[in-house]
């Protein structure tokens, strides 16, 4: 491990690494563009130059290997004059259109012109023009003329995806970021270049326009939209309400996590937030009696479905549990289920269609948390629990968020054992065609509404936290189960989501030792 | 002073192209004389001779050579850059089309001294006839068994870019990518073409060593000043009587070269300045010519010998206006990827061109000063040194011109 001085300060490093990452392992910041941990080094953007002893002129900090005894600074005059130069350089052809470019407010030329330029303009000639506004695919458009030629795009879709859409054609300050012939950046993890993209030249179809980046909050929380379980943050507009049509939720964002999705995240994941917001969100309790819609208050929906609980013997009550669950509330079904003595419980439920799956990060389980259902003991047959009710031995049906109407069975099959149950009761946050058939509907807060936990399918349990309130008077799964299970009589519930996980990790040997403080950021894993 | 020519000897047969006339004229007799030598002692002898690079780096040529990991299991690669681009530069040409095997039988033995078996000549995409000349030579070489035993070689041809002219820009060119410079470290010489170790030598450079092999170094070094042997072959071109390609020790003046080889000063007759090594190198003025032409009488002259194109300006040629032109074809040529370069160099241009239009004001001149200074040195690879000589020395040297055309 070689040992290196940066600034006055000793610092040791593992062998290879270079000294960006080695003055950041110090809290040493060296501005650049083209580095990106993430990526091959390009070594093009020239601004991360710091002096070396013994070296005659500043050297590009990226690609210089942290070595022993190497005498770093990154603060000399001279140091500072080269990044005020690199700065003006990367600005002259820039259209300085800030005021109407999405990536004001969180652009790195912005941020870099304000802590290391703050030169004096001297360009008074005509900048060069290029193309604006060009969509290169589905989710990404293109300003050139904001391009800093970076080039972490045309790297990502070479490296990381190996799709290769991307090039740089021309020469000189007519260079410019385009797609080969014939291509479209239409690969799974797209919009990730967007992200990269340290300036404007690369904005998301989606957020165009939609609200400014500095009314933004910032939640960490975890993608529910595969088995991965990617780190995300949730970005969500409450200040400006009138911006973004209306929606909470006004994208998602990568999170770093170097044991699950390194810095990227698929354009499903990124995108598969638009339920959240959607007009078929559930608000309000209510009940259905021969086809009559009435609302209910969250008393009277929860005594009735621990009525219902009590009226039928335990073997009359069919439940199908959610891998779009958190573990907090799977724990809470659990508890109701062993109060009954409830035994048909099944939460598989066939995809119509398989998912995709690939190398990268993608999983064919389009659930984030089948995993934590596995482990919490609710794996039955689904298909058996069906025909039980088709064969009016279950009675009572209890189904969370599934709508098996859009499953893999038979529609045939489904409305049989839909329609032969006397009391289906269905948990969710959006409606679909089978909460249409139930006779109590219960809402669910949404993902971003509530705290929990996933485990994903490598067994690493994640926290998902609340980035907005929910909507009307939906409320999350386990406190829905909580205040089922007081009904039936098991004493006072948990008040939080932390406080069912500490029960749950009491209880559950696999999470064992586990707590929100020791899960953190990052995830822990469950015991083998 | 012109000496004996060692490059251009042939250059007078109309066949002197071809296998025969090559053999005819002593052609061939170092090969078999580098066979019997051990690879590392090619090397020395390289080195004893002073040969530097011809293509305007003037890189000691046996010194690069011992760069070659010694040993090193894979493949090695010896890479000809016959991409000649710089302005004002044309010897590779003739020596492609009018001696060719001298190239292949210098690559033979630069090939044995690193233990290469695998040659790429990068042609510049513009050179058809060299090129149909430097090819059929291939072909007669592998006939006469020359090649193909042991070492071949690889014929490539360019597209038509200045920047594939620089080592590591043909080697990306070469390997089927964009011509961009790499980053260094690695230097080719350590992980070059397809990542193989690579020496890269420019066309006259290796017509040089089957001389060396024949004649030993010590009468090459000999040739030339105490630094750099032998001679070389200067491009003339611009306001001279004769312009043309000369070949002459690197010792001689630049007085020399234009007064006695190529005939004087046309024009009005009297020189104003001169480009001693191709566009990049820094312009001298009409009193700064006694100056022997080897790589380091030019560097102590603030200037450099390059590629010894050699473009000579009488008084009535504009010097803003010549800088103009250099200015727009580095602009043109800039490869883009590194920020300064490619920014700066077309920034410049604009404002030459301001200049030249009568729209310059007071300011311009100091500031291409200062973006060319803040600019030199920062980049991936020496192009944009090579634009920031004529950029400076052009302003410095002749402002009053300059000034002249800026309105009060």
């Amino acid at each position: 491990m070689p040992k290196l001085t940066i600034n006055g300060r000793e610092v040791e490093v593992p062998a290879g690494t270079n000294l960006i990452e080695a003055a950041r392992a110090l809290g040493v910041e060296v501005p650049h563009y083209c580095y990106h941990p993430g990526l091959s080094i390009a070594g093009q953007c020239r601004l991360c130059m710091v002096d070396i002893e013994k070296t005659p002129r500043p050297t590009i900090a990226c690609n210089t290997l942290a070595a022993d005894g190497m005498v770093v600074l990154t603060e000399t005059e001279r140091v500072k004059e080269t990044r005020r130069s690199i700065m003006e350089f990367h600005l002259i052809n820039h259209p300085l259109d800030c005021p109407v470019c999405d990536q004001a407010g969180e652009c790195w030329l912005q941020i870099y012109y304000m802590r290391h330029g703050l030169y004096d303009p001297r360009m008074t000639d005509e900048k060069v023009h290029k193309p604006k506004a060009v969509p290169l695919g589905p989710h990404v458009i293109l300003d050139a003329e904001r391009c800093i030629l970076c080039s972490r795009c045309v790297r990502f879709c070479d490296e990381v995806t190996g799709t290769g859409e991307l090039g740089i054609f021309h020469r000189g300050d007519q260079s410019e970021i385009g797609l080969f012939p014939g291509q479209e950046l239409a690969n799974k993890y797209s919009a990730n270049v967007v992200d990269i993209c340290p300036v404007g030249a690369l904005t998301e179809r989606d957020f165009r326009f939609a609200v400014r980046v500095w009314y933004l909050d910032v939640t960490k929380s975890v993608c529910p939209g595969c088995a991965r379980g990617c780190n995300v943050e949730v970005h969500v507009n409450r200040r400006r309400p009138h911006h973004n049509e209306g929606r909470r939720v006004a994208r998602l964002k990568p999170r770093f996590n170097a044991d699950v999705n390194k810095w990227w995240i698929c354009d499903a994941g990124r995108y598969g937030f638009k339920a959240v917001d959607d007009k078929t969100r559930l608000r309000e309790p209510f009940r259905r009696e021969a086809g009559t819609v009435t609302d209910a208050s969250w008393d009277e929906a929860i005594a009735a479905v621990a009525g219902a609980l009590e009226r039928y013997a335990p073997d009359e009550v069919g439940v199908l549990a959610s891998p779009r669950m958190a573990n907090e509330d799977l724990f809470a079904l659990r508890r109701v289920l062993e109060r009954r003595g409830i035994r048909r419980v099944a939460f598989r439920v066939p995809p119509a269609v398989d998912g995709d799956q690939d190398e990268i990060l993608i999983r064919a389980d389009k659930n984030p948390n089948a995993r934590g259902a596995e482990l919490l003991g609710l794996d039955g047959d689904a298909a058996a629990l069906l025909a039980a009710a088709r064969a009016r031995q279950v009675k009572c049906l209890w189904i969370f968020d599934h709508d098996l109407l859009a499953s893999a069975w038979p529609e045939a099959l489904v409305l049989g054992a839909l329609g032969a149950v006397e009391t289906l009761v269905w948990v969710g946050a959006n409606a679909n065609a089978t909460s249409e058939r139930a006779h109590w509907v219960l809402p669910a807060a949404a993902w971003v509404e509530r705290e929990g936990t996933y485990t994903n399918f490598e067994g690493r349990v994640q926290r998902l936290r609340q980035a907005v309130e929910p909507l009307g008077q939906a409320l999350p799964e386990w406190e829905i189960l909580g205040r089922v299970l007081e009904a039936l009589g098991a004493g006072a519930r948990p008040p939080r989501a932390e406080r069912w996980f500490r029960e749950l990790a009491a209880a559950t040997p696999a999470f064992a030792g586990l707590s929100y403080q020791a899960i953190g950021d990052g995830g822990q894993m469950v015991r083998a | 002073m012109t000496a004996e020519k060692l490059l251009m000897r042939n250059f007078d047969r109309a066949d002197s192209h071809t296998l025969e006339a090559y053999r005819a004229t002593g052609g061939y007799t170092a090969w078999p004389k580098a066979q019997a030598l051990d690879p590392a002692a090619i090397v020395e002898e390289i080195k004893q001779s002073n040969l530097r690079g011809l293509g305007g780096a003037g890189f000691p040529t046996g010194t690069k050579w011992s760069f070659i990991p010694k040993n090193h299991a894979g493949p090695v690669y010896l890479v000809i850059n016959a991409d000649e681009g710089e302005p004002g530069t044309f010897k590779d040409r003739y020596l492609l089309e009018r001696d060719p095997h001298a190239l292949i039988e210098g690559m033979l033995v630069a090939a044995r001294a690193i233990r290469s078996a695998r040659g790429f000549v990068y042609i510049r995409g513009e050179y058809v006839e060299p090129w149909r000349r430097f090819a059929a030579a291939v072909r007669e070489a592998y006939d006469a068994g020359y090649l193909g035993r042991g070492f071949d070689v690889v014929v490539h041809r360019g597209a038509g870019a200045y920047i594939c002219g620089e080592e590591t820009g043909l080697i990306a060119s070469l390997e089927g990518k964009k011509g961009w410079p790499k980053l260094k470290p690695p230097f080719p010489a350590i992980k070059g073409a397809f990542g193989a170790p690579t020496i890269v030598n420019n066309v006259e450079t290796i017509c040089h060593v089957p001389h060396i092999i024949n004649r030993g170094a010590a009468w090459f070094a000999a040739l030339g000043t105490k630094t750099q042997g032998g001679t070389r072959m200067y491009s003339v071109s611009g306001r001279v009587k004769r312009p043309g390609v000369y070949e002459a020790s690197v010792a001689i003046t630049l007085r020399q070269l234009i007064y006695d080889l190529a005939g004087g000063v046309t024009g009005n007759g009297r020189l104003k300045a001169v480009v001693p090594g191709g566009s990049s190198a820094a312009i001298l003025r009409a009193d700064e010519i006694d100056v022997t032409l080897d790589v380091d009488g030019l560097r102590n002259a603030g200037t450099m010998a390059g590629s010894a194109g050699v473009i000579v300006m009488d008084e009535t040629v504009s010097i803003p206006e010549a800088l103009m032109v250099v200015a727009r074809f580095y602009a043109h040529e800039s490869c883009g990827q590194c920020t300064p370069c490619r920014e700066s160099t077309g920034w410049i241009y604009k404002m030459c061109h301001r200049i030249v239009e009568g729209r310059g004001t007071k300011d311009d001149l100091d500031k291409i000063l200062d973006v060319a200074r803040r600019g030199a040195g920062t980049t991936i690879c020496a192009f944009y040194d090579g634009a920031v000589g004529p950029y400076i020395s052009y302003i410095e040297k002749f402002r009053s011109e300059f000034e002249a055309l800026i309105p009060t």
